[in-house]
């Protein structure tokens, strides 16, 4: 269950987590305005990372122009 | 080095990494820090006693939430089996089940955890609880054999416990429950000892106080 499907799009979890992380916020804020379980907000924010649809900034997350036209 | 592998893990110690898929992605025992953790094994899929330990897990989720606890559950099925099986339940029983399961099909984490038990199966897991604290530390062990479900009951009663026991540096006696009233630990010289004797607690003797604590 990737939160980045084999053709590119995203999961519902990971639209979830990029439409929240349009300005920055720490894993705990993400989990808290979404609802999603901190494991999963961790583990799906790895996944988006790797992918470049997401970036850190000092600890917290900001989607980038490529995470935007996922949502 | 095969030994180190497969050897139990033990109360007090860092309970074993692992990086696994389940059925809410790909996760890591990193994953759960800051919270408690029980992560349990289950003999196999589209079972019986399964089914009804995973309703019952199901049904006191919220109280797993209350303690600042996750579930975790896993066995050697495959993904798409585990998905099939709790897609049967909530299409069966009504009863969505909240938590990830790990796909364990490599026994890798099932290894690290003691918890596949030749004796009673050579290839399925038993049923191992391990409640794990906020700093991934094991902290407690349960093992039923394939035949008899566990009590989810008991697994809350330990976790309350445990935090409890953190919070007011005491211990439980015997059946305890949320309420009643805790040990204090025994006294380590004679003046704590003469101490104790004028703080009021109840006393069997001077070994065995007890005294309430507010939760």
């Amino acid at each position: 269950m990737p939160c980045v499907l084999p053709d590119g799009s995203v999961a519902p979890v990971a639209k979830k987590i990029l439409s929240t992380a349009l300005q920055e916020k720490s894993e705990e804020e993400i989990s808290k305005l979404t609802g999603i379980p901190i494991y999963r907000v961790r583990s799906s924010i790895r996944e988006l990372l790797d992918a470049g649809l997401i970036e850190e900034k000092g600890g917290k997350y900001l989607t980038t122009e490529k995470g935007k036209e996922k949502i | 080095m095969e030994e180190e592998k497969t050897r139990m893990p033990l109360l007090g110690e860092k309970a074993p990494d692992f990086e696994a898929k389940t059925t809410h992605g790909t996760l890591r025992l990193g994953d759960f820090k800051g919270s408690w953790l029980v992560l349990f094994s289950h003999p196999g899929d589209f079972t019986p006693v399964c089914t009804t330990e995973f309703m019952a897990f199901a049904e006191k989720f919220d109280e797993f939430q209350k303690r600042n606890t996750h579930l975790l559950g896993l066995s050697v099925d495959s993904q798409s089996s585990h998905l099939a099986w709790v897609k049967n339940i909530e299409e069966k029983s009504g009863i969505k089940i909240p938590f990830p399961v790990i796909a364990d099909g490599s026994r890798e984490v099932a290894m690290k955890y003691g918890m596949l038990h030749p004796g009673q199966s050579k290839t399925e897991t038993v049923r191992a609880v391990f409640i794990i604290d906020p700093e991934s530390v094991i902290r407690l062990i349960l093992y039923y054999p394939p035949a008899i479900g566990r009590n989810i009951d008991e697994i809350l009663r330990c976790i309350d416990a445990l935090q409890t026991a953190d919070k007011h540096h005491v211990a439980t006696p015997a059946n305890w429950r949320k309420g009643d009233k805790v040990v204090v630990p025994a006294p380590i010289d004679q003046e704590s000892l003469e101490e104790r004797l004028k703080e009021g607690y109840e006393c069997m003797d001077w070994y065995l106080c007890k005294k309430e604590v507010e939760d």
